[in-house]
């Protein structure tokens, strides 16, 4: 698993080959990096690369505040360092271990300040030189990063929905809603460690994200609508919740990513570029076969079509006999084991579970249900879509480390061009 | 425990320049949202522009460190043009997601690696003091009583900081107690009806986005004036924090939101000294990792967050009979 | 309310009394303007002219689109197509606050009271012109003193008249729905408009205060305001109105002095177009606030 993902994201077939040998080899090479001060919270971590390659062996040291202490860099080029106090430190790196061609003039001086503020990580990167690119046909790329986005884009839809469900019968816009999708990626790491089938815990999971939403909402969000809460107040409500949540996240799993148990399968290869494994190939399955029911729920059921009534004109649905806030909590459940699912599956994608994970792509969740309309779970879906096919298929021109901001500023234009039909309608004046 | 240090380091975050960095964000964002009713999500953004303004102005283009300053406040005039021209128009939600994806546009290119030779990528930036520190006045030493001992340059610090939050203090007290303060005041309250009465609102909007960014970006300089920038402070959290820091105080006033922040650092503080300290043996919190004690603290924070605006909306400053929340 | 009677303007028009007619002083003109909402046609107005220096009343049932004509008249909305002159000016495609700076005030069917402002800073929010409201200005308090002062003093002047100065420190969140009417309407004199557009100023209001309203609305005539208001309450119209407008479906179906124009048959089928069993001293008489609040 982690490996074919290797693979996806460097788009280097030379880079997975080398993976590859060295897993077939065995080797007793720790998968992470020499661990120094890994009891210390703060954390100073970086990458060491030569051309993009990653560098084995490279040295690195680091001094400030009275420590002093040295680390080499990983098979995968990286290191990092526990230092006991947060302050300014002073990263260097030993010439003698990087490689002879390595371009150190272009980089810079090899010793380099670093500082400590609201986070407890760092980062101090040693990249030198240009990544060389791989030349693969444009066609292949862009087929390939389809498919990504398209799995991407079912992940985002099932967390996407919910929300826009969420917003359509309550008027919330609900920060904490991405919190829901690591929740239900935790909850299954948790029963995983319980070793119990890994099949079983995702389904139970998912059922416990269900709970959760139940829970928010008889807890929290009902008794603050009970109380009569602006929507301003409650969103600012949900943004605590979401701190709330995210760091109890972090106060169980730390601050480190970790796997969700390999579900086994092959990995299948579509013209050079694009690896799917089982597990994608699945996960893209569920997600539709979700999607759909969840459709056919909204617009067969009782239940379903008074939710959509209540996002219609909520007095309305109340004045002909719908008991809002039962609807209400079932949106929540819904919701809520939505984006649990889809946080799941999600950590399978990525690859890998951290404590902000949910927070790396609420905004994308948010401009896939502006993009679609607020409130109408369609537009979520495909809205959603479009967001996930739109970022990954934009790493085609730009740098992947940017390829939110395609989407971001999509959001914005959105928001801008047709605004009306997003956020409804226009409000009467008088 | 070690209690006099844990005070003493409590204390010192008064005089952070980190706390004042936050007093000049929250001050900007309770003319957004306390005075005015703009929902702005991206103080964070408008703190980044500031700090890289700064940084960027001396280290790139040789500038001395007071244009430095000026580059960051003529950066943060443009960012608050791009954001408020189409949005101000529009309802207040739209500002609310144009500014938080604004703001993460804006961090994500100070992050990447594409400009890296420009912007320091995930390093950041640092060593751009020169200039700043050659113009302290101050001897060299060490001077102070207490927790307030510091270095010369970190006085020069603390000094500068200050000064810019004094003059932002006034500022915001003198616009808010004015009849622009009022008119401002009015739009939060209902923009149509102060459209009815012939004022440009829109105008209005976009003045007060202009100069709370601006008081947002002023922060991003103090934030960078001692060390070295860290493009992963400017996080939507931070944007949070803030506003924790603003609703705690009072966001419709002026001094709430110093008494806010500086409460929020204070806590900070005590808490980062003395939870860890309870997780060792014998001690309350005994059996959790250190890590896990400090994490607890911001656990805290989102609670205290929630807890503020469902109890006491107005926060510690606001006036009790304004028994509803701003808008 | 009979032993005051108010001295009615007349000899307003030129010609027959008919929707569109010319009249000798127009401060307002209306030309072809529309509004839809999707398929339906909210505001048809051919042409319209309101007098100057009268009081003038909109009528219609509900949704005749009164409140969306009020909104394209004051720019806070934009019509399909059309002409509007202000005192001879041209103000389509004008901003709200520009038509508001004009002299062109309105005032809201809901009521619009800046809830966390006090009563006197509602007030103070109304007048025009203040150096104080200048960015740059605003810092120095004692360019604006001076006139801050005058401005208070003919707040408290207005709150007086309406019987509000003993509120002037409370928040506005506290007024009465009546209250925050009163204020509203005061606050819109501050701007010392000279066309005074009120949008159901009676509606949720109690008798003893519809006298006291009906009084302030006879006195800005007085003062040589005109005025333009919509209103359902047929005896406040037949008692203070100089001129009728009657609105159906978007579109002016009669005009003419109150006693007359009530009679006409359009201004019955009008009303009973959409009341077909009601009997027309109802619909002319004093309208329930049920009835009269009803929305679509
Ligand atoms: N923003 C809007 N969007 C859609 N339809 C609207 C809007 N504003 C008004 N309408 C429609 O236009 C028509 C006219 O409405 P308007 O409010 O002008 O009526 P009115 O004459 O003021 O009624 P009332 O006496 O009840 O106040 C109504 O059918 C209303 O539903
Ligand atoms: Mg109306």
């Amino acid at each position: 698993m982690q490996l074919s993902k290797t693979g996806k994201r460097t788009i280097s077939a030379i880079a997975a080959v080398f993976a590859a040998m060295m897993l077939l080899l065995a080797l007793p090479v720790s998968a992470t990096a020499d661990e120094v001060g890994a009891e210390f919270e703060n954390q100073i971590i970086g990458n060491v690369r030569v051309a993009g390659e990653p560098v084995e062996g490279a040295k690195v040291s680091v001094t400030g505040n009275g420590y002093s202490v040295s680390t080499v860099s990983d098979e995968e080029g990286k290191w990092s360092v526990g230092v006991p106090v947060v302050g300014v430190y002073e990263v260097a790196i030993d010439r003698t271990t990087i490689p002879e061609e390595a371009p150190i003039e272009e980089f810079g001086p090899l010793t380099r300040q670093v500082e400590f503020d609201l986070t407890s990580t760092v980062i101090a990167n040693y990249y030198f030189g240009e990544a060389e690119r791989e030349e693969v046909g444009i066609l292949a790329q862009f087929l390939t990063r389809l498919v990504y986005g398209i799995n991407f884009g079912l992940m985002l839809a099932l967390a996407s929905v919910g929300l826009s469900l969420v917003f359509g019968t309550t008027k919330l816009s609900n920060f904490a809603h991405a919190e829901m999708v690591t929740f239900g990626a935790v909850i299954a790491l948790f029963l995983s460690s319980l070793n119990i089938n890994p099949f079983l815990a995702i389904l139970l999971a998912v059922l416990a994200s269900g709970a959760g939403g139940l829970a928010q909402d008889v807890v929290i969000w009902r008794p603050l609508r009970r109380k009569g809460l602006g929507i301003v107040q409650l969103m600012i409500v949900s943004i605590g919740l979401a701190l709330t949540l995210r760091y109890i996240f972090q106060f169980f799993i730390g601050g480190s990513t970790s796997q969700l148990p390999s579900l086994g399968g092959e990995t299948f290869n579509f013209f050079g570029t694009l690896t799917l494994s089982t597990t994608d190939i699945a996960s893209m399955a569920i997600s539709i076969a979700v999607l759909i029911s969840f459709a056919l729920w909204l617009t067969m059921t009782k239940t379903g079509k008074a939710t959509r009534a209540i996002s219609d004109n909520v007095d309305l649905a109340a004045a002909s006999g719908i008991d809002v806030d039962r609807v209400v909590r079932y949106v929540w459940v819904a919701a809520s084991a939505l984006a649990g699912l889809g946080g799941i599956l999600w950590a399978y994608f990525r690859p890998g579970i951290k404590w902000d994970m949910g927070e790396k792509i609420l905004l994308l969740i948010f401009a896939a249900v502006v993009l679609g309309g607020l409130g109408t779970a369609f537009g979520a879906l495909i809205g959603a879509l479009i967001v996930g096919i739109m970022v990954e298929t934009s790493t085609l021109i730009l740098a992947p480390d940017i390829k939110y901001v395609g989407a971001l500023i999509v959001l914005i234009g959105v928001l801008l061009v047709k605004p009306t039909g997003l956020l409804g309608s226009k409000e009467r004046i008088g | 425990m070690d209690w006099i240090q844990i005070l003493s380091n409590t204390a010192e975050s008064i005089l952070s320049p980190v706390t004042f960095a936050f007093v000049l964000a929250s001050l900007g964002l309770a003319l957004h949202f306390g005075f005015a009713g703009l929902l702005n999500f991206g103080i964070a953004g408008f703190m980044a522009i500031g700090a890289y303004g700064y940084a960027l102005s001396i280290l790139r283009f040789g500038f001395p460190w007071w244009a430095g300053i000026l580059v960051s406040i003529a950066a943060a005039i443009v960012f608050a043009i791009l954001l408020g021209a189409p949005t101000l128009r529009l309802r207040g939600d739209y500002l609310a997601i144009v500014t938080i994806a604004a703001a993460e546009i804006a961090r994500l290119l100070f992050l990447t690696n594409t400009f890296d030779d420009f912007t320091g990528s995930a390093s950041g930036l640092f060593g751009y003091h020169n200039s700043f520190r050659e113009a302290n006045p101050l001897p060299d030493g060490f001077y102070g009583l207490g927790p307030f001992s510091y270095s010369s340059t970190d006085w020069w610090v603390r000094i500068v900081g200050l000064s810019l939050l004094i003059v932002v203090i006034w500022l915001l007290w003198a616009l808010t107690r004015s009849p622009w303060g009022r008119v401002l005041k009015g739009i939060r309250e209902d923009e149509d009806a102060v459209k009815a009465l012939g004022k440009n609102v829109y105008a209005y909007k976009m003045q007060a986005l202009i100069i709370g960014g601006v008081f947002g970006a002023l922060g991003g300089v103090v934030y960078a004036l001692p060390s070295a920038i860290n493009p992963t402070v400017y996080v939507t959290s931070l944007t949070f924090f803030i506003w924790t820091a603003l609703l705690l105080g009072g966001a419709a006033t002026v001094f709430g939101p110093v008494l806010g922040s500086i409460i929020f650092w204070v806590l900070q503080a005590f808490l980062t000294n003395v939870l860890p300290a309870l997780t060792q043996d014998g001690a309350i919190l005994e059996g959790l990792t250190s890590q896990q004690g400090s994490t607890l603290r911001f656990i805290l924070v989102g609670i205290g967050l929630m807890l503020i605006v469902i109890y006491r909306p107005q926060g510690i400053r606001g006036d009790k009979r304004e028994l509803t929340f701003v808008k | 309310m009979s032993n005051n009677e108010p001295v009615k303007s007349t000899g307003l028009h030129i010609g027959d009394a008919k929707p569109g007619v010319a009249k000798k002083d127009p401060i307002l003109v209306a030309d072809h303007v529309t509004r839809s909402f999707g398929g339906l046609t909210a505001v048809d107005v051919e042409h319209l002219e309101v007098p100057r220096g009268a009081i003038t009343a909109l009528i219609g049932p509900n949704g005749a689109g009164k409140t969306t004509f009020f909104n394209l008249l004051t720019g806070f909305d934009t019509p399909n197509t059309g002409e509007m002159h202000f005192d001879g000016k041209s103000v389509r495609g004008m901003r709200s606050h520009q038509i508001a700076k004009l002299g062109q005030v309105r005032t809201f069917q809901l009521t619009k009271a800046l809830s966390l402002l006090t009563v006197l800073e509602n007030m103070k929010l109304g007048a025009g012109n203040q150096l104080g409201e200048g960015i740059l200005k605003s810092l120095i308090p004692s360019i604006w003193r001076k006139q801050e002062a005058e401005i208070e003093e003919r707040a408290i002047e207005l709150l007086n008249r309406f019987k509000l100065s003993e509120k002037k420190d409370d928040f506005a969140a506290s007024l009465s729905g009546g209250q925050r009417k009163l204020l509203e309407m005061a606050r819109a004199l501050m701007t010392n408009p000279s066309l005074v557009m009120l949008d159901e100023p009676m509606a949720g209001v109690n008798p003893a205060l519809t006298e006291s309203l009906l009084g302030h609305v006879l006195d800005l005539k007085k003062e040589g305001m005109t005025v333009l208001f919509v209103e359902h309450d047929m005896h406040m119209v037949r008692h203070i109105a100089d001129w009728v407008v009657v609105m159906a479906e978007g579109k002016i179906v009669a005009e003419g002095p109150p006693d007359s124009v009530m009679e006409e048959q359009a201004v019955i089928d009008a009303y009973l177009g959409s009341h077909q069993e009601t009997d027309l001293g109802v619909v002319t008489g004093r309208v329930d606030a049920s009835e009269g609040g009803e929305k679509q």
